[in-house]
């Protein structure tokens, strides 16, 4: 088919620049700054690992207590935000209570939201409630996702209601229909808003930047990106940002290939009619 | 004794219908929701009206942010407001056609080899900051040590390296190129999935009916039935293009970037915001931002929404 043609060409340049970051993790010195330069390592060596773990070691907050806290705030986040969003995308589309429609519009609304727009005002209600410079600045702020409520909610209006019904005649509250019933048809829907919120979580650098002031509370995003920006003048820095670009790359790229099923499972009920 | 069961039944009813309520399962979005979105929302534009210096209480200065921000801000007229509508308006229609093109392709095209193609293609938008910076500052590196200025040094389509990412010129089409490059994320994702549920039987009605050809097809066919899909995918391409911030200052490694090349009204906002404390001022400049996305929504809406 002529679509492959253009689809593989396509693929190669889109593909090109994670293929470069790949090589450039592992080239050693010599290679990072050869003249002519080179696209593909020739001699891979983990010296650049090796670096990026002394180089924290030396700023006196070892690497593993980033990492620790991007994987605890990750965790955390990922958790209740499923929590959240499924227990009120399940009232939005299958319960029946005053204020459901305008708030199902509300949130359809809120799609549109633009994050970055209000980092003022969050950062001066984080500052009123008292948990600046506290793991819950970093919790908070990611928990009201929009996105995630549109996808569960969407995935649940295909649900036939005889099936609540029937649980219903049994006895089974709204509890009960919520954790037994609904929650296991909907997987593929909490997949890909996992998905989601572990992209966003894993790469979030905001709260680092604008509600914490103690390095040690800060994330593996965050440590990265001043990484970089500092080790611009050393010479290995080119090494250096490249595999602190695939540090945060990778988990994002395996998690979607592993789950990419499921995602494209609840995808098919994204529209916004 | 018989009325005090019955009141104690009662009373257990009413806590099993309390607990069994609608609103405890919307309770903690609800909260969150008012807390993270309309509350922010509320203060900026609340503040817009004010002068704070975040160390004084703020004060009243009616839409004093407003006039000097469109009549006095050059910076903001000439380049943060343009750069944004000009980014906008190329990477996301651009971003926007080429995630159909492309889905619609991957949906002619058996399954083992539309996932490998759809995970290449997804892949740039989950790729992140640090890694652009990383990838996009050493191939268009300024010197002629520079991939791309090597490349094109050899093949003689340039005399001398070319800088890139400090000159206006340059920095702005590359902006674009990573915008587009990175967009194909979820909305794209969500076009292919609905192309891809397309009842079939739809197609072949349709030849009967007298459809000639694929572009009539694509047009009275596949469009017309992944409508909602499509609103998706637009409603993500905007915020996809106006969350964009720092990309101009990451690329050239400084803020301001060159001659304000690629600024954007984030930049600004953040600009006056932390770096110069006037909350006021730069909560003025993030409502009209506000303002400009919800804009660009209604448009999308009244392109693909149903006219309700």
């Amino acid at each position: 088919m002529n679509f492959h043609l253009f689809l593989i060409i396509l693929s190669i340049f889109v593909a090109l620049p994670i293929v470069f970051i790949v090589n450039h993790a592992f080239k050693p010195f010599t290679e990072l700054f050869a003249y002519p330069p080179r696209f593909l390592v020739n001699n891979p060596t983990l010296e650049n690992f090796r670096l990026l773990f002394n180089f924290s070691a030396e700023s006196g907050i070892p690497l593993s207590r980033y990492v620790f806290n991007s994987l605890l705030m990750t965790t955390i986040v990922i958790l209740l935000t499923l929590l959240v969003s499924s227990l009120a995308a399940f009232a939005l589309s299958k319960l029946h209570f005053k204020g459901k429609h305008p708030f199902n519009k509300a949130n359809t609304m809120a799609l549109m939201f633009v994050p970055v727009a209000v980092a003022i005002p969050r950062f001066l209600i984080i500052d009123n409630l008292g948990i600046f410079n506290t793991y819950l600045a970093h919790i908070i702020p990611m928990l009201a996702m929009p996105i995630g409520i549109f996808l569960i909610k969407q995935f649940m209006d295909q649900i036939p209601d005889d099936l609540i019904e029937a649980s219903k005649i049994d006895g089974a509250g709204n509890w009960r229909v919520y954790w037994h019933v609904m929650l296991p048809l909907v997987q593929p829907a909490l997949v890909t808003v996992a998905i989601l919120t572990f992209q966003a979580g894993w790469g979030n650098v905001e709260s680092s930047t604008i509600f914490m002031d103690d390095e040690s509370l800060r994330t593996l995003p965050f440590y990265m990106n001043t990484l970089i920006s500092q080790s611009g003048n050393i010479v290995a820095g080119a090494g250096l940002g490249a595999v602190a670009g695939l540090v945060m790359f990778v988990p994002n790229l395996i998690l979607f290939i592993i789950l990419q099923n499921k995602v494209m499972d609840s995808m098919a009920h994204t529209g916004i009619k | 004794m018989e009325n005090s069961i019955g009141g104690n039944r009662q009373f257990k009813h009413g806590l099993k219908r309390l607990a069994d309520s609608p609103y405890l399962f919307i309770l903690p979005y609800s909260l969150l929701f008012t807390l993270l979105i309309i509350l922010p929302v509320t203060i900026a534009m609340a503040m817009s009206f004010t002068y704070f210096n975040t160390v004084q209480a703020p004060k009243f200065v009616g839409f004093q942010n407003y006039i000097d921000l469109f009549t006095g801000d050059t910076v903001f007229l000439q380049h943060a407001v343009t750069n944004t509508l000009m980014y906008a308006v190329i990477v996301g229609p651009i971003g926007y056609m080429l995630a159909f093109m492309l889905a619609w392709m991957l949906s002619q095209v058996p399954h083992k080899i539309r996932t490998i193609y759809t995970v290449i293609i997804y892949s740039p938008s989950v790729t992140g900051p640090i890694m652009m910076t990383v990838v996009w500052r050493v191939l268009f590196s300024g010197d002629q040590a520079g991939y791309l200025n090597y490349w094109l040094l050899n093949m003689n389509i340039i005399q001398e390296p070319l800088q890139w990412l400090k000159s206006p010129e340059l920095l702005v089409p590359i902006m674009v190129l990573i915008g587009v490059w990175g967009s194909m994320g979820v909305g794209f994702l969500a076009m292919l999935a609905g192309l891809l549920n397309i009842d079939k039987t739809l197609y072949e009605a349709a030849y009967i009916d007298g459809i000639r050809n694929r572009w009539q097809e694509i047009f009275y066919i596949t469009i017309p039935s992944m409508k909602p899909q499509m609103l998706f995918g637009a409603v993500m391409a905007i915020i996809g293009t106006f969350n964009a911030s720092g990309i101009a200052a990451t690329l050239s490694g400084g803020t301001p970037p060159p001659q304000y090349a690629g600024w954007l009204i984030v930049d600004h906002a953040n600009d006056f915001g932390f770096v110069r404390f006037e909350m006021g001022y730069a909560s003025a400049v993030t409502v009209v931002l506000l303002y400009i996305v919800i804009l660009f929504n209604k448009i999308s809406y009244k392109l693909f929404g149903d006219n309700k």
